[in-house]
């Protein structure tokens, strides 16, 4: 047995949860819902295990110390750490909240990444680490940020969720802005689904960016492909517009309140923020020190991080503001997500500089 | 009467703009307090927050400190060809080419310590004596406006159950002052009125990173060497400076001087008989910063992963050289610098000397198992010990590959796999010949035994170091612990207050239980209703 299979495990044991948190949702039937929890817990213990072998096997292969054989180097192991902490923060919550209605979304969301990273062709080798990463900041610096990551994740969803249940009127400035929002994420994962389907290529995802990303959909040779995937990006935007409170109604369903929702909100980025902070800016600088001999040189992964930072300092700050309570703040919160996610990928596969080892030599 | 009339005049005159100055005062005053309470806003904090992000975002899309083609041909992908150029003037006339060293960035940022030091200084003292303030017990009907309220009817008399509250009072971590009230008691406790602190803590580790920045860039230097393997050398490269050749010449003898006298800046000013601060500012103009010392490269290296093109490690063995004495000796690498004297040498790049021949050192061992060290120039040979072999070096390549033929190929200028090629004679004939590569030991085996190992071409390269005496950096560190630690205690810890009113009640007492939690609301009431399963508990017991 190695890391894979357990890796399979936890894919097919997160999407069967899913369904069965569906269920749960259209029953309500505490027993289903213990069964989904089950579930997820096995899953979430056999990606643990998954990654620890992982671990074992590289510590083995590179022959360096326990601490700098983290699996947490690339693009492909970075991912299945995030799905890790993004569940790990769903069963606290569903713990300390005794409420499964998350499931539903957050399972999926894990499944279908782990299946994605898994068919992508990302590079699964177990790679040997070059000099700047040798070092025992490595450990400290990318499990923190990447805790802190899947905070600020779903402080995204249940801050979206929160301007759902907010918003009322479809001229509302609340109700556009999340409808759009969730018809641009929609329109690019569609996007990169059909590049999938079109190329049927297995290649680094630096590589597939920079050569196949929305070739077959906006940056199409052929004018005609690119009118029409602006037209439907368009038509997407419209239909979540227009059946956008049917979302309303299924998530009042939850049994979740507003006010619950901005809690959770705050309190994922209560912690997620000191631990992007000092795991995140405050370690990455001094490692930064000790390898290159600056701590800070604002190169763009540093200065995205900082966006970051700033935009949930945004966020903290905006929750003292009379005007900026509730839904200002989770418009923020949104958009901070949108920061991490640059900061994570788009500094590494679209822009240059000293940390983008994870891009192309 | 016409004196009357003036002293009237002039007392009305006196009167007027004494008044006038009042209002003017006033209106000042009013002004001041206004900007005061702009700098101190929060408000202003969320603007300044998002300027500096909706910038740094231009900054880290356009390269910064760049040849102006690459901005221009990424300009050009945003915005078409037409009109990249126009929008480069304009984004480069703004300073976003080099946007962290504008004037526009550095105000924003001391815009931001401002309002960071305005708004601590406008809310401390009133946070400080919330801080301070002693907890006193409150009127019964203010402990009905508390964000925390209990009730709970338990059998007995206050006096009786009065341990078991104090008890439930300790049990949840509280040190209480008690007060007598006309039909029972009341109990009043506090804790973490420090933890108000936290967000000042943190804001303040902000400053003092700004003022370790500032001191690090006042009194150190950043600067960079290429040291050939077997150079030393006394000084860095802060920046280049265009210099006339005359000035290049003169740079270059003052170098060499310094280098003559390992760096040491007094005895080479008294060489060149000049004053010692007339030296160091000739040197700066230069764009040098003397070390004070020599350092010199011993050797350099590069590690491969076992059949990978992937480095595995960069080393340079550095010697620090003072008064002709070897005083500290390293082998450094990425994330191994060494320091002395406060100056700190980083491994940063490496490369090849352009023209450099180098020697090549191998290690021979005969089938009998005698060993020599050959330090030998291109073409030259050697003869394995207790032999009449003897090889020479033929050829070398810094990257040896095979193509499809079997051909010897070279495929790069670096030292990703270096190899020799060596022709073995005996008596004057031709005996064997072939490349030895210095990643495969295998290669250097003759027929009959015989070990001709490549250790190194040595002098071909060179290590680059980035080199930096940074005297801030140790208040960059503190504010970083003073910062981690505000953020822990602004968002894990929090101020809590607690009222318990013991009040009698038909022979029995009712405890009425108020508190407050400036944080974190929902820990303090599971704490609280603890607190009641404990009275409840001591009153089974009691029964």
């Amino acid at each position: 047995m190695n890391s894979s299979v357990f890796f399979g495990i936890s894919t097919m044991a997160y999407i069967i949860a899913m369904i069965i948190y569906i269920t749960y949702l259209a029953f309500r039937n505490r027993n289903i819902g213990i069964i989904a929890t089950t579930v997820t817990v096995i899953g979430f213990l056999s990606q643990t295990m998954a990654i620890l072998m992982r671990w074992k096997e590289f510590y083995e292969i590179s022959g360096m110390g326990i601490l700098r054989s983290v699996p947490l180097t690339n693009l492909y192991e970075s991912m299945i750490f995030f799905v890790w902490c993004l569940i790990l923060g769903y069963l606290v919550i569903e713990f300390r909240y005794k409420n499964r209605s998350f499931g539903a979304f957050v399972t999926p969301v894990a499944g279908l990444a782990l299946a994605f990273i898994n068919i992508s062709g990302m590079s699964k080798e177990i790679q040997p680490l070059i000099p700047a990463l040798q070092s025992n900041w490595l450990l400290a610096h990318v499990t923190m940020s990447f805790i802190s990551y899947a905070a600020f994740a779903l402080s995204f969803s249940t801050g979206l969720m929160y301007l759902i249940l907010k918003a009322d009127k479809k001229t509302q400035a609340t109700y556009i802005f999340w409808t759009f929002t969730l018809g641009i994420f929609i329109t690019l994962l569609l996007a990169m689904a059909i590049d999938f389907l079109t190329f049927k290529v297995a290649v680094k995802p630096e590589v597939f960016i920079k050569s196949y990303l929305f070739k077959a959909s906006f940056l199409n040779s052929s004018v005609t492909t690119r009118i029409v995937s602006w037209v439907l990006t368009a038509a997407i935007i419209l239909i979540i517009w227009r059946f956008g409170t049917t979302l309303k109604t299924i998530i009042e369903r939850f049994n979740i309140s507003a006010e619950t929702l901005d809690e959770i909100t705050y309190k994922s980025i209560a912690i997620g923020f000191p631990i992007f902070t000092l795991g995140g800016l405050i370690f990455g600088a001094i490692w930064a020190d000790q390898a290159w001999g600056t701590y800070w040189s604002w190169d763009p992964k540093e200065t995205w991080s900082l966006i970051t930072w700033f935009v949930y300092a945004f966020y903290l700050h905006g929750r003292l503001l009379r005007g900026w309570r509730g839904k200002g703040v989770a418009i923020v919160a949104v958009v901070g997500f949108t920061a991490v996610i640059f900061t994570y990928l788009g500094v590494n596969l679209l822009l240059s500089g000293l940390h983008a080892y994870g891009g192309i030599e | 009467m016409n004196n009357v009339c003036i002293i009237w005049v002039k007392i009305y005159l006196a009167i007027f703009l004494l008044k006038e100055f009042f209002k003017l005062a006033q209106e000042r005053k009013a002004i001041t307090e206004r900007i005061w309470e702009l700098l101190a806003s929060v408000k202003l904090a969320i603007v300044i927050f998002s300027l500096i992000s909706l910038t740094a975002v231009i900054g880290t899309v356009l390269e910064q400190r760049a040849e102006p083609a690459r901005n221009i041909l990424i300009l050009t992908r945003l915005f078409g060809e037409t009109a990249a150029p126009t929008v480069y003037k304009i984004v480069e006339r703004l300073g976003f080419t080099d946007m962290y060293h504008s004037w526009w960035f550095t105000g924003l940022l001391v815009l931001f310590s401002t309002n960071i030091v305005i708004c601590s200084l406008d809310r401390l003292p009133r946070i400080w004596r919330l801080i301070r303030e002693p907890i006193k017990p409150i009127k019964a009907e203010h402990i009905e406006t508390a964000g925390i309220r209990r009730e709970v009817l338990l059998k007995g008399k206050p006096e009786k159950l009065k341990g078991a509250v104090t008890g439930a009072i300790k049990a949840i971590g509280f040190n209480y002052g008690e007060s007598k009230e006309d039909k029972g008691y009341q109990f009043y406790c506090q804790r973490g009125n420090y933890t108000r602190l936290g967000v000042y803590i943190t804001h303040l580790s902000i400053i003092l990173i700004l003022i370790g920045v500032l001191v690090g860039i006042s009194f150190g230097f950043k600067g960079y060497i290429n040291l050939p393997e077997g150079r030393s050398y006394p000084a860095v490269f802060l920046q280049s400076v265009p210099l006339t050749p005359q000035e290049e010449q003169d740079r270059d003898s003052i170098l060499n001087t310094l280098e003559a006298f390992w760096g040491n800046i007094f005895r080479a000013s008294e060489q060149l008989g000049i004053k010692e601060e007339a030296l160091k500012e000739k040197l700066k103009r230069y764009g040098v910063e003397p070390l004070g010392f020599s350092v010199r490269c011993d050797d350099f290296d590069v590690e491969f992963y076992d059949n990978s093109q992937m480095p595995k490690r960069y080393t340079s063995w550095l010697s620090v050289i003072e008064d002709g004495k070897e005083v500290l000796k390293k082998a450094i690498g990425v994330n191994d610098p060494l320091r002395y004297k406060g100056i700190t040498f980083y491994q940063s790049s490496y490369g090849m000397i352009p023209g450099a021949s180098g020697w090549f050192i191998l290690k021979v061992t005969s089938n009998t198992g005698a060993t020599e060290i050959k330090r030998l120039n291109f073409g030259g040979s050697f003869t394995i010990p207790g032999t009449d072999i003897e090889g020479v070096i033929k050829d070398f390549s810094p990257a040896l590959s095979f193509d499809k033929q079997g051909r010897a190929i070279t495929f790069s200028e670096m030292m990703i796999n270096p190899a020799v090629f060596i022709e073995f004679r005996e008596g004057g004939k031709q005996k064997y010949s072939g490349w030895i590569m210095k990643r495969n030991l295998l290669t250097g085996r003759t027929p009959e035994g015989h070990e001709v190992q490549f250790i190194d071409l040595w002098g071909v390269q060179y290590t680059g170091l980035q080199v930096r005496r940074d005297p801030g950096v140790w208040i960059v560190y503190l504010a970083s612990v003073t910062m981690s630690l505000g953020l822990l205690i602004a968002f894990f810890m929090n101020h809590r207050k607690l009222w318990v009113r013991v009040v009698e009640e038909k022979g029995n007492t009712r405890v009425y239980i108020g508190a407050v939690a400036n944080k974190n609301r929902a820990a303090f009431e599971r704490k609280i209703d603890k607190m009641i399963i404990l009275l409840r508990k001591a009153e089974g017991e009691d029964r």
